[in-house]
């Protein structure tokens, strides 16, 4: 394998092209934190985009070309991030880079992306601005107001709550965002945010944070943390006598979150980009491939990792002659995909716009609950 | 140690420290910097240009550690000190008086200011910090700076002027190969000055025995402040450069790992050892990207492994750092003055 690995890259370490169909395989970058502090991301994401090329290579590759994927680790660093974009653009000419999960990395890497005009589709990083910076970046994943809505439409509509607390780490700027169109979207649709708390991920002890939020006596509680502290969260809350439901976001979206919680966890419910439950076959067919692939069930990243590399494919394909502006302009034309993570229409923003499932957490299993459309 | 004595040792190193020659530096930089994008491949001029920004973060925080022997580990704190406040005047500049941007001249002058500004901002922190806590000696200080650090990081994570924990995205991308290696000459210039001035005999004093040079009268606390403050302001440049390159800031680029890179390169090139610092930031910033394709190869990231491996074999074999505290032009004197003497000492 090592062996066959050096010969590929010596192979091919010569052949530079500028349309990637006179080449001999079609380069692909990858950017991800495989090591370091948020490397349980960057190597899901780094799964799923191996799991797409081998399949696509099994299909005979693009237009009859091997796909090639280049990845490079940045260390959950911005500056490895923007490093390693500039040498895959230079170095290794890559045809579009996928990749990062983070959205600080990914405003390091867009605009050296968009200066070389070389397109880039994000995983799974959430913040408005990653697409705003030109339009060769693109995203497959909601954005944090969408799925802030989505939570609040979810709390008014299907919860019937009016009152609810907020237990924000103010340590990501995931949550942080979630909390804060969360908050706008509840007040429009009537509701009150009855207190707003906050923590730093990292953290054991809520206590003093849920104290004063059981004082407020709200309807439920919205969480949108890591899985880690969530599950603590509801221990500590349900311990406190607390028995309002909790929410949160698709951060919450780990096998690990039952083991830490455990019943606590009970009348809880989270909005994410897929459910592993969803008979449709896109996703029926995706689990048992990653479970046989890898050994153990996909997370969330995994799947947007892999519905990433597909659409790129997808966009590939259509073009004519596989320059960049041609990938660039059949990815914004990207309309009703079937990917795993549902139907992506990319819209004129470059953001996917795709539905949203809530589900239930109930005795360790997350149970389909609903179906929130754009 | 006398006064007179270092006057003379700096006389005789004006032939190589003369202003003269480095404006002369500058100027070649300057040239360079119109010439070299288009020389050598965008992926070598993003590694030298990081390769700058740390030469001028190990050559400010080997002033404090090195040369006055104080422990510190809060760099990255006085760093991000620097880089968000330049990156909030330039972009709150930017955006109040867009017109701003189509003058060259105008946005070379208000990146300066503003990097000098953070620079400002940056020796203030460093004063507030370093006047209690430098009454500290050895792990003491090393522990209480580290703290700092993360204090400043906590404060940025929790101002929502700055971006907060999205971090401040969108700066314009003024730091050009120019700006880096001014901002570094001028940095190994002023902190060269102040070692082999009588000022610098003072650290030196304070970092070889602090008990003997507060009996000679030496007032040691603000000898280390002087030192620790200079040390802040160029981390706070070097900060400012940073986000002006990369064009976003999140406060989690700063926290103590960051210090802990910078304190590596400085033990690596040697404590008190100028040219060291200077050496061992380009040499770790590059052996990190020269292992590159061993990650690609073999698909899996064994650079920090490696990395580490090498820092390891190297403080085995040179316990002192590279230098130790002798300077790269000691070296060469020395061999010169070796292969002089032969010939003349046999004759004579």
């Amino acid at each position: 394998m090592f062996l066959k690995n050096i010969f590929i890259s010596l192979t091919f370490a010569g052949a530079a092209s500028a349309s990637p169909l006179f080449a001999d395989t079609i380069k692909i970058g990858e950017v991800g934190s495989m090591t370091g502090s948020e490397a349980t991301f960057g190597v899901s994401t780094h799964e799923g985009i191996q799991l797409a090329i081998k399949e696509q290579n099994a299909k005979g590759g693009i237009k009859g070309k091997k796909v090639e994927l280049i990845s490079l680790d940045d260390q959950g660093k911005p500056e490895e991030a923007a490093i390693a974009t500039t040498k895959l653009i230079s170095q290794d000419k890559v045809t579009a880079i996928l990749g990062e999960v983070s959205s600080s990395r990914s405003l390091a890497m867009a605009p050296i992306a968009q200066q070389n005009k070389i397109p880039m589709v994000s995983p799974s990083s959430t913040n408005p601005k990653v697409t705003e910076v030109g339009d060769y970046i693109f995203r497959v994943c909601f954005i944090d107001p969408f799925q802030g809505a989505v939570m609040a439409k979810f709390a008014a509509e299907t919860l019937k709550v009016k009152k609810v607390a907020i237990l924000r780490d103010v340590k990501s700027d995931y949550s942080v965002g979630l909390s804060d169109y969360f908050t706008a979207a509840f007040k429009k649709s009537g509701g009150e945010i009855v207190v707003d708390q906050s923590y730093s991920s990292g953290e054991v002890d809520f206590n003093s944070q849920l104290t004063s939020i059981r004082a407020k006596k709200p309807d439920a509680i919205f969480v949108p943390g890591y899985y880690t502290e969530v599950g603590l969260i509801a221990k500590q809350a349900r311990k406190l006598g607390i028995k309002v439901p909790l929410m949160g976001g698709d951060g919450w979206d780990s096998d690990k979150l039952y083991e830490i919680g455990g019943k606590a966890l009970n009348n809880t419910f989270f909005s994410n980009h897929y459910s592993k439950d969803d008979q449709a076959p896109a996703v029926q067919n995706f689990v048992k491939n990653y479970k046989s692939a890898y050994n153990r069930s996909p997370d969330g990243l995994a799947a947007m990792g892999y519905d990433a590399a597909v659409i790129l494919f997808a966009a590939i394909e259509k073009t004519k002659t596989g320059t960049n502006a041609e990938i660039r302009a059949e990815l914004a034309k990207i309309k009703e995909f079937q990917a795993v993570t549902g139907k992506i229409t990319i819209d004129e923003k470059r953001n996917a716009s795709k539905p949203a499932v809530v589900l239930e957490v109930k005795d360790g299993k997350f149970l389909y609950k609903s179906t929130v459309n754009p | 140690m006398a006064p007179s004595g270092s006057n003379n040792e700096q006389s005789g190193q004006t032939g190589i420290m003369s202003l003269r020659w480095w404006i002369v530096g500058i100027g070649i930089v300057w040239l360079l910097n119109a010439w070299l994008p288009e020389l050598i491949s965008p992926y070598f001029f993003q590694i030298i240009v990081l390769a700058g920004i740390n030469v001028i973060l190990s050559v400010s925080l080997n002033l404090v550690n090195g040369f006055t022997g104080q422990f510190s580990m809060g760099h990255a704190g006085f760093m991000s000190v620097g880089g968000y406040l330049s990156a909030f005047i330039t972009t709150s500049l930017v955006a109040s008086h867009p017109e701003l941007m189509n003058d060259p001249v105008a946005g070379v002058v208000i990146f300066a200011i503003s990097l000098i500004m953070g620079g400002i901002a940056a020796t203030a922190v460093g004063y507030i910090v370093g006047l209690p806590s430098l009454r500290l000696r050895g792990d003491y200080l090393a522990i209480v700076t580290l703290g700092f650090g993360e204090i400043i990081r906590v404060i940025f994570l929790n101002t929502n002027a700055v971006g907060g924990a999205r971090g401040l995205s969108g700066i314009t991308k003024f730091t050009t190969f120019g700006a880096v290696y001014t901002a570094a000459l001028i940095t190994v210039f002023c902190i060269w000055r102040v070692v082999h001035s009588a000022h610098g005999r003072i650290l030196v004093s304070i970092r070889e025995d602090e008990i003997a040079s507060t009996a000679m009268g030496v007032n040691t606390t603000e000898g280390k402040v002087r030192a620790f403050a200079m040390g802040a302001f160029f981390a706070g440049v070097a900060g400012g450069l940073f986000a002006h390159y990369l064009t976003t800031l999140n406060p989690g680029t700063f926290d103590f790992n960051r210090s802990f890179e910078v304190i590596i390169m400085v033990v690596l090139g040697g404590m008190g050892s100028i040219s060291g610092s200077v050496v061992a930031a380009i040499m770790l910033t590059v052996l990190k990207e020269a292992l590159r394709p061993l990650q690609q190869l073999t698909g899996v990231d064994l650079r920090m492994v490696i990395y580490s491996l090498v820092l390891i074999i190297m403080m085995l074999a040179r316990p002192k750092g590279i230098f130790g505290t002798s300077e790269i032009c000691d070296l060469f004197r020395e061999k010169l003055s070796r292969r002089g003497k032969h010939p003349d000492g046999g004759s004579a």
